[in-house]
């Protein structure tokens, strides 16, 4: 009866904005910090923000935080089963 | 010192095989017993030659060395029949639930293995991946009762703690019974688990084969470990370790004689399941489940476990923390004639404490002296090294023939000297200030001392605190100790990036005395007190002012020589309760940049400070300008001249501050918190009035005239309506003393500069305590209905609830007495409640966070390598040399920039 409500959480204002990183970027980043996708911290793939973004493990995702101390912050998880 | 290098790569743990346990054994130990009756081991017995001697007049028949050299060696012990090893029984019984029972592979299909498999070989790094992956195994395969291999039911496997497990198995009927199921047979079916399908187990076919879970063969390890002790009686005391071997031995031999005479099933199995309780105890005597070993005397036996686990354990007692040499410990106490970064090292300890000192050309002759002073003397020796590393003990017989032989190439161990860096610290070493790099001064007695602001940072008094003293023994350890450790380095906390080291309570009192308006000195007075402080003036400025002939120095102009000579700042200080009296002079500074000083001094006030080229025009000094926690001269000068500037400027100031408190005389006593009548009858005023308030809000209350406040009950809005019109009640009453009480008070400056007490504490003094609470709330515990059988029952009055009319001055009622302890022991409680808490939190804290660095590239790691944060602090601020945690003030900057133009015109 009631009209179907969608929901994305990013309108909420506490959720960063998150963004799946492509190929390229990806390397970018593993170059850049010198690491392993196994040495990135890890996100579930059962996590609101990834199921809304349709990451799939093995994806990189980026979220772009507010910080107190730096004003922006970029931070880098990967994908993971759960 | 030449020992040969190794390097530890890595480590791996795994289970000894029974051969393995063979192999390292020196002896098999059958007899239970130690010694014979004329003292000496028995061969075969637990105190065995071969496995290493405690008697210094025996020789090791294995090694043949003696009891310092040899190391000692395994025994072993043969078992009768198998036995669980509880370290293992549960790791045992999750093995049996996920094979199969008939033909030992995992009860998995084969698609599963090789899925698990590649997902194995994918999260190689992770362990708490490979842990979850097991348990996902384990859970797959208890459930399956069919062998997808073999096709063999499998039965249900109960387990009973400790090492006790049953099959349930069915009879033809299909009815349910027990089958114990002894440690043979639990061998046997591990022993069937191919080497392929233990990966999946979380197990290593190379290093720990299920079935060596299942004792066989029982390691006795070397004698060295188990020592035993002769006592002063002559009687041997053996070690719990022994006791519980001989046990074991002991059991084990019945076992082996009752299968061998071809006893009764039920009772070897009685004797086996005994054997099975010693070597479970054997492993660790607090096995839930079973009653733990004793002793003779009725003490539980400390075994392997015991020895490990814990605070008291090998690792936190042994491991962890360990005893070190070249450490003092003893007595503090103050000396403010001390730089902050030297520690005032007592004679004795001087001369037992010793640096290494390589000989070279340039202190050949030096060390030469010390060593013909010898250990007795100070500036002495007490060990040399020769060229080949041999340590020579230097001794009075013996101490010119080394002087003699002395040559480069050799090293003195000397006495510690003056100026020698070492490593000062107080426990709890709850941050990094709490280990600092001082120098020494050798003094005489027998405390170590130290300068008074110092203390905040290792949280030290001198009611009978102790603190420790290590001296680093090499050239790279001194280097360290110097660049990173010295105090000068900790003077800005990294915990909120102000300065932790300061002056502190007269030191802050004398600035004001020095400082304010009105404070003038003469020559004589000036000569000494700069030559106190060790300032360095080649000519004094030119007075400020010369009456009847004499000349006069304001203590601003003083002050002034101690300050880098272009430092600006202006700031408010505490003295400043007046707003309108600090806002003309500084509209006036920040519209002129370079204001005259004519005009300056015309609106100069001691609430505002205001420094221009290292001169001090307006304001006293007081906590803001170089107390802990919000001293800004300090801070800034720490900043802009650096640590060995700010170390000087902060000895000196306080050396000043002293001078000027001791020569004009800083007293404080009950008559300082004298009130004149006229106060006294206000402050009475003030309590009635209060009182009546109170009455009118009870009769409001019980009238039903009471609005509640919104989210509160009628009772709570009483509550909080009377709490306000008491604590206003204090506030006034203290408002009135403090107008009584001028800055000729020593009571007042102290809290108004914020050298030591609040303005609350000579209200409490001189005025009245007010109210006593208890969790935030009136008292109201006690008798039913009242706090104390002196009020009616249901009295909601102020008197009757904790509200204290009377002054420490004034002295206190009974009643109010009894209220004030009340109060007064929720502050104790809370305060030792909440050390146990935060040091337990601070433990968990370091624990999780002990390993974690940054890396040369920002970014914040643990050992392996996982990030934790992509940027330290995510902006990679250094927090101790941050601006209030900005990377650059820029006010700052454009203001002095601003400056510099200007006065260029």
């Amino acid at each position: 009866m009631t009209a179907k409500k969608t929901f994305t959480i990013f309108d909420q204002e506490l959720v960063p904005e998150h963004r799946i990183l492509s190929e390229e970027e990806k390397e970018e980043l593993l170059k850049r910090y010198r690491v392993k996708l196994s040495q990135l911290p890890q996100i579930k793939a059962s996590d609101p923000a990834v199921q809304a973004l349709g990451a799939k493990p093995g994806d990189v995702i980026e979220i772009k935080r507010k910080s107190p101390t730096a004003g922006v912050y970029y931070y880098y998880r990967i994908v993971v089963e759960d | 010192m030449h020992s040969m290098k190794k390097v530890i790569g890595s480590i791996e743990f795994g289970i000894l095989s029974p051969q393995e346990i063979r192999k390292m054994s020196a002896a098999e130990i059958t007899v239970p017993d130690t010694y014979s009756e004329d003292g000496y081991p028995i061969d075969g017995g637990l105190m065995d030659r071969r496995l290493g001697v405690i008697d210094p007049n025996l020789r090791c028949e294995t090694c043949g060395a003696n009891y310092k050299e040899c190391p000692g060696h395994f025994g072993h012990i043969e078992l009768a029949r198998p036995v669980i090893h509880v370290g293992f029984a549960k790791t045992i019984y999750r093995i049996l639930e996920s094979t199969c029972r008939e033909c030992g592979r995992i009860r998995l299909t084969d698609e599963e293995i090789e899925e698990y498999m590649t997902k194995f070989n994918v999260n190689e790094a992770r362990k708490s991946e490979i842990d979850a992956l097991v348990t996902e195994v384990y859970k797959k395969a208890r459930e399956r009762m069919v062998c997808p291999h073999c096709g063999a039911p499998q039965y249900q496997i109960k387990f009973e703690r400790p090492t006790i497990y049953w099959e349930i198995r069915r009879d033809e009927e299909g009815n349910e019974y027990r089958h114990r199921m002894m440690p043979s047979e639990i061998r046997d079916r591990l022993e069937k688990i191919p080497d392929k399908d233990l990966p999946l187990l979380g197990l290593d076919p190379e290093k720990s084969r299920p079935e060596w879970m299942v004792l066989t063969v029982l390691p006795v390890p070397p004698v060295t470990v188990r020592p035993s002790i002769t006592l002063e009686s002559g009687i041997r005391a053996e070690d719990d370790l022994t006791h519980k071997l001989v046990d074991i031995i002991r059991i084990n031999a019945r076992l082996k004689q009752n299968i061998e005479a071809g006893a009764p099933q039920l009772i070897i199995e009685d004797l086996w399941d005994l054997l099975q309780y010693h070597v479970t105890t054997y492993f660790d005597n607090e096995t839930s489940g079973i009653p733990p070993a004793k002793h003779k005397s009725g003490r539980p036996l400390k075994t392997l476990a015991q020895r490990l686990k814990g605070k008291e354990g090998r690792f936190r007692k042994n491991l962890s923390g360990k005893r070190v040499n070249f450490s003092a410990r003893t007595v503090i106490s103050p000396d403010p004639m001390i730089s902050i970064n030297e520690v005032g090292v007592p004679l004795v300890v001087a001369m037992e404490l010793t640096v290494p000192e390589k000989v070279t050309e340039f202190n050949i002759e030096k060390l030469r002296k010390m060593i013909l002073n010898g250990p007795e003397k100070y500036p002495g020796a007490n060990y040399v090294i020769d060229p080949q590393g041999r340590r020579i003990r230097l001794m009075e017989s013996n101490k010119e023939n080394i002087a003699n032989m002395l040559d480069i190439g050799w090293t003195v161990e000397r006495h510690l000297l003056d100026g020698d860096i070492v490593l000062f610290n107080r426990q709890p070493s709850l941050h990094r200030m709490s280990i600092m790099a001082h120098r020494v001064r050798v003094m005489p007695y027998k405390t170590f001392r130290l300068n008074l602001a110092v203390c905040p940072p290792y949280n030290a008094d001198f009611d009978g605190d102790e603190m420790n003293l290590h001296v680093p023994q090499t050239e790279e350890a001194q280097a360290e100790a110097r660049i990173l450790m010295e105090v000068q380095n900790h003077i800005l906390s990294p915990r909120y990036g102000g300065p932790i080291i300061g002056g502190i309570q007269d030191h802050i009192s004398g600035g004001y005395l020095l400082t304010r308006e009105g404070s003038y000195f003469t020559k004589y007075e000036v000569e000494q007190m700069l030559m106190f402080a060790g300032v360095d003036v080649k000519e004094l400025p030119k007075p400020d002012k010369v009456e009847n002939g004499i000349e006069y120095w304001s203590g601003k102009t003083i002050f002034s020589l101690l300050l880098p000579k272009d430092l600006t700042i202006w700031y408010r200080n505490k003295l400043c309760d007046d707003p309108s009296q600090c806002e003309p002079i500084e509209k006036l500074i920040e519209e002129k940049l370079v204001p005259s000083e004519e005009e300056i001094r015309k609106v100069a006030t001691d609430g505002f400070v205001y420094i221009h080229n290292g001169k001090l025009l307006s304001g006293a000094i007081d906590k803001k300008a170089y107390g802990r926690e919000d001293g800004k001269i300090l801070d800034i000068i720490v900043r802009e001249y650096g640590v060995e500037r700010a170390r000087q400027f902060l000895d000196q100031v306080t050396k000043l501050a002293i001078w000027v408190i001791t020569h004009k005389g800083f007293t404080t006593g009950i008559d300082d918190e004298d009130l004149p009548d006229e106060a006294k009858a206000r402050i009475r005023e003030i309590i009635m009035e209060a009182e009546k308030k109170v009455q009118r809000l009870i009769e409001a209350y019980k009238n039903g005239e009471l609005e509640p406040l919104p989210g509160k009950t009628l009772e709570e809005t009483l509550e909080s309506k009377i709490m306000a019109v008491l604590s206003e009640a204090r506030d006034n009453a203290g408002k009135v003393a403090e107008k009584y009480l001028g800055m000729n008070n020593h009571t007042v400056i102290m809290a108004k500069t914020g050298a030591r007490g609040k303005i609350l504490n000579i209200t409490q003094m001189a005025a009245m305590l007010g109210q006593q609470s208890i969790r935030g709330k009136r008292l109201y515990r006690g008798y039913r209905n009242r706090v104390l059988s002196h009020f009616k029952p249901g009295d909601l009055g102020a008197r009757a609830k904790g509200f204290i009319v009377n002054s420490y001055k004034s002295g206190l009622s009974p009643q109010e007495y009894f209220f004030h302890a009340m109060g007064g022991r929720e502050g104790l409680v809370d305060t030792a409640v909440r050390t146990a808490q935060s040091g337990y939190m601070q433990r968990r804290l370091i624990n999780a966070l002990q390993d974690l660095k940054v890396d040369y590239d920002g970014t914040v790691r643990d050992p392996t390598g996982i990030i934790v944060q992509f940027r330290y602090g995510e902006d990679g601020v250094d927090p101790m040399k941050s601006w209030g945690g900005k990377t650059v003030d820029v006010d700052r900057v454009i203001m002095r920039t601003l400056i510099k133009i200007r006065e260029k015109g």
